[in-house]
């Protein structure tokens, strides 16, 4: 009880209640990113409904294949999280960093593939304000379409690195023993934000790669 | 009185000297008062800008700045006032301040956190001040595109980068205060016998949390279309104008709720604690500052009306407007419920609750005019506007500011301010405040257009008035900001309670030790139980 008492900062009376309050913050926050994420996919809705088709037919120079690839690793990274996550809570020190590694693997897969995907893009001279050159009648909307691209995919990328040096500093803390079935409260903040992170990518996705698809 | 005398017991402020004690300080009393000198001086760097238009506008000429200065003047004035003093006023200094004491608890959830809350704070002031000597901005405070985007010459992206910066200080701080406000109550302090402050700072965190972010977002594109000169808000690159518009007012009609609500809170604890009553409808004093708070999203575009958004929209908007304007006036009426038949002490702090009350139904009432479409076509951009929010953020944010500086000073410090004094400045700045912008309501009506530094010669008269109303003003504002420094040395003992108020914060004695309170306290019963002193005679 006393090595427990040690853990509760000392504007908190137990553990429980700093527990709820570091999980009501999280929470908070992802609402702060909600609406952060929201004012870009404000924009992203406007420029749709003007401009549907130009839309879709702008969509064709993603690569449906390395989209999807990376969500399935994203999807894969939450997995590997919330059992690193569930882990923790056990106390199962090993494990619990085994998995949080592989998440970090996993994001920085997913940050890679999106970097070649970027490359590709400066290849095909599609970069807005850098080198842009679109062949096609509705050059203004699809110059539209890759802002918002980069703009929504980079401040997800943005994230996704936080994200990284977030579980490294955590996972750092598990290898040396700091997280027990008693307290495990910044694996699972740490979790949350993390899943926030892939749920942004879930509507992502769609929005950006599959409308060709769906049209 | 207390035993404690202020030289004896160990307190917030004794508990260490030095500039490392104060800026690694995690203590949220201390965090408050860093805050206050903060705001303070970019109180009056806005109120140097002020002045200098004020002197402009004395004469129909462009006799003292150019029109390119003028600009400069305004924006700057605006930028510094809004993001700079009012958004942090009341939660920052007061909050930070009381939040933790009146919950019953020994810190904000998140200490660090609030301290770098006030770090970000200084970081995005210092850039944007930067921003402000090395050439200024010219845009506006709305920097409205495609002006800000594409055509002006002056610091947009240093300034729009330093506000970028300080968005995540007012999140941070309103992270801080939910959870806090949350997890963290007292033992029986259920959310009913709150006191309304907490209400206040509670609606306007949420504001904060939910509006903050979606001004980040939309000063990053602006940033990127000015940067790369891609079309996003610029018609002519193939963007949509009215689209920044839409996402800069989401943000920034909330925000005027950022400022009012936190001294309607104040008001509130000023009103009842010298009244010497309980406060009239507590329940729809609290709901309605949630409604505000609610209500208060839904009505951005009412600073579009002739923007060329939809009528429909318009109508819808209007409606919308009407309807936050019900929550505001229940809140008028039960101060004046509350102070119906009261003992009513006529203290410095209850004075600029009066203050509030007045200026802000003034205010309020001719916001109405502005939600009229018919109306606001004829007194949009006119100085009618400019007098209107002045009602608001000056009328009402800044002296509920005033009043609950006076009011919790003594807490502050343990020391009392000179009251004469203070009802003197009270009185100063009523009056200044009033001589000041009225006539700016009858120049806006006779047509006026705000963010000009020439005008026709038939409204000199009146802008006469106004300045010398700005000047009365200015003085009123530097009497406290003398005598409450003097106060710290020369002002009596406050003692643990010197208004009799009920809170938990009055528990502690004056000034608060580093921990707040001995002992967690017990609540077990309602707030505001004054009326006890009524009752009992009975």
């Amino acid at each position: 009880m006393s090595e427990e008492r040690a853990l509760v900062a000392h504007q908190f009376e137990t553990a429980a209640q700093q527990r709820s309050a570091a999980t009501l913050g999280m929470w908070v926050f992802l609402a702060t990113e909600v609406l952060f994420f929201g004012g870009m996919l404000m924009a992203y809705t406007v420029y749709r409904v003007m401009d549907g088709a130009a839309f879709a037919r702008a969509s064709h120079a993603q690569n449906i294949l390395l989209g999807g690839i990376n969500t399935a690793v994203l999807l894969t990274s939450s997995l590997t999280m919330a059992l690193g996550v569930h882990a923790a809570q056990e106390g199962r020190r090993r494990r619990s960093v085994l998995m949080l590694s592989a998440t970090m693997v996993l994001g920085a897969l997913f940050l890679g593939i999106k970097a070649v995907e970027y490359s590709q893009k400066f290849a095909e001279h599609l970069v807005p304000g850098v080198d842009f050159r679109y062949a096609g009648p509705d050059a203004g909307a699809a110059q539209i379409y890759f802002i918002l691209y980069f703009l929504l995919t980079g401040f997800h990328a943005i994230h996704l690195t936080i994200g990284i040096g977030v579980l490294a500093v955590i996972a750092f803390s598990a290898a040396r023993g700091r997280y027990t079935s008693a307290y495990s409260t910044p694996v699972e903040v740490a979790g949350l934000y993390w899943h926030f992170v892939d749920i942004v990518w879930i509507f992502l996705y769609p929005l950006i790669y599959l409308i060709q698809v769906y049209r | 009185m207390s035993p404690h005398s202020i030289t004896t017991h160990e307190h917030y402020l004794n508990a260490g000297y030095g500039p490392r004690s104060w800026l690694l300080t995690t203590d949220h009393k201390r965090i408050a008062i860093l805050y206050m000198l903060s705001i303070t001086f970019f109180f009056f760097v806005g109120g140097f800008f002020a002045f200098l238009m004020r002197l402009e506008l004395l004469t129909p000429d462009g006799d003292l700045v150019s029109a390119e200065t003028y600009n400069k003047l305004f924006s700057m004035h605006g930028i510094t006032m809004v993001w700079f003093f009012l958004i942090p006023s009341i939660p920052s200094v007061l909050g930070n301040f009381l939040v933790p004491m009146m919950v019953g608890a020994r810190d904000v959830a998140f200490p660090r956190l609030n301290l770098l809350s006030w770090y970000i704070y200084v970081v995005g002031g210092l850039f944007t001040l930067a921003a402000m000597i090395f050439g200024g901005v010219d845009t506006g405070w709305t920097f409205y595109t495609p002006f800000s985007s594409t055509y002006a010459h002056s610091n947009v992206i240093p300034v729009v980068i330093g506000i970028f910066i300080l968005g995540f200080s007012s999140i941070l701080t309103a992270l801080n205060f939910i959870v806090t406000i949350h997890t963290m109550r007292a033992p029986g302090l259920t959310w009913f016998r709150l006191p309304l402050f907490i209400w206040a700072m509670y609606a306007t965190s949420v504001i904060l949390v939910l509006a903050t972010p979606v001004l980040a977002i939309t000063l990053a594109m602006l940033g990127v279309e000015r940067i790369f000169g891609v079309g996003i808000f610029d018609p002519a690159l193939g963007g949509d104008p009215l689209l920044f518009q839409h996402l800069f007012w989401f943000y920034s009609h909330p925000a005027v709720y950022i400022m009012i609500l936190p001294a309607m809170g104040v008001v509130s604890e000023l009103i009842t604690c010298f009244a010497r009553k309980k406060v009239f409808g507590y329940r729809f004093m609290a709901f309605s500052l949630l409604a505000i708070a609610s209500v208060g999203f839904l009505v951005w575009g009412h600073h579009m009306f002739v923007s060329g958004q939809s009528a429909y929209a318009g109508m819808v908007f209007s409606a919308l407007s009407f309807i936050v304007a019900i929550p505001s006036a229940v809140k008028v009426f039960n101060w004046a419920a509350t102070l119906y038949k009261g003992s009513i002490a006529y203290h410095t702090p209850v004075l600029y609750g009066f203050g509030f009350i007045g200026l802000f139904t003034i205010g309020g009432l001719t916001g109405l005019f502005l939600a009229s479409l018919a109306l606001d076509v004829h007194v949009h951009d006119t100085y009618f506007v400019i007098a209107h929010f002045h009602y608001i953020m000056v009328g009402g944010a800044v002296m509920g500011y005033l009043g609950g500086i006076h009011y919790w000073w003594p807490k502050m410090t343990g020391r009392m301010y000179p009251e004469g004094w203070a009802k003197f400045a009270a009185l100063v700045l009523f009056v200044g405040f009033n001589l000041t912008f009225f006539p700016q309501f009858i120049l806006g009506y006779l047509g006026m257009p705000r963010r000009y530094h020439v005008y026709p010669p038939e409204f000199q008269v009146l802008n006469v008035l106004s300045t010398a109303g700005a000047t009365i003003l200015g003085i009123g504002y530097l009497i406290p900001f003398v005598y409450l420094i003097w106060s710290l040395r020369h002002g009596k003992n406050a003692g643990r309670n010197p208004w009799r108020a009920t809170g938990l914060e009055w528990l502690t004695p004056s000034p608060p030790p580093v921990h707040n309170f001995d002992e967690i306290p017990v609540v077990t019963g309602e707030p505001y139980t004054y009326a006890g002193e009524e009752e009992q005679r009975e």
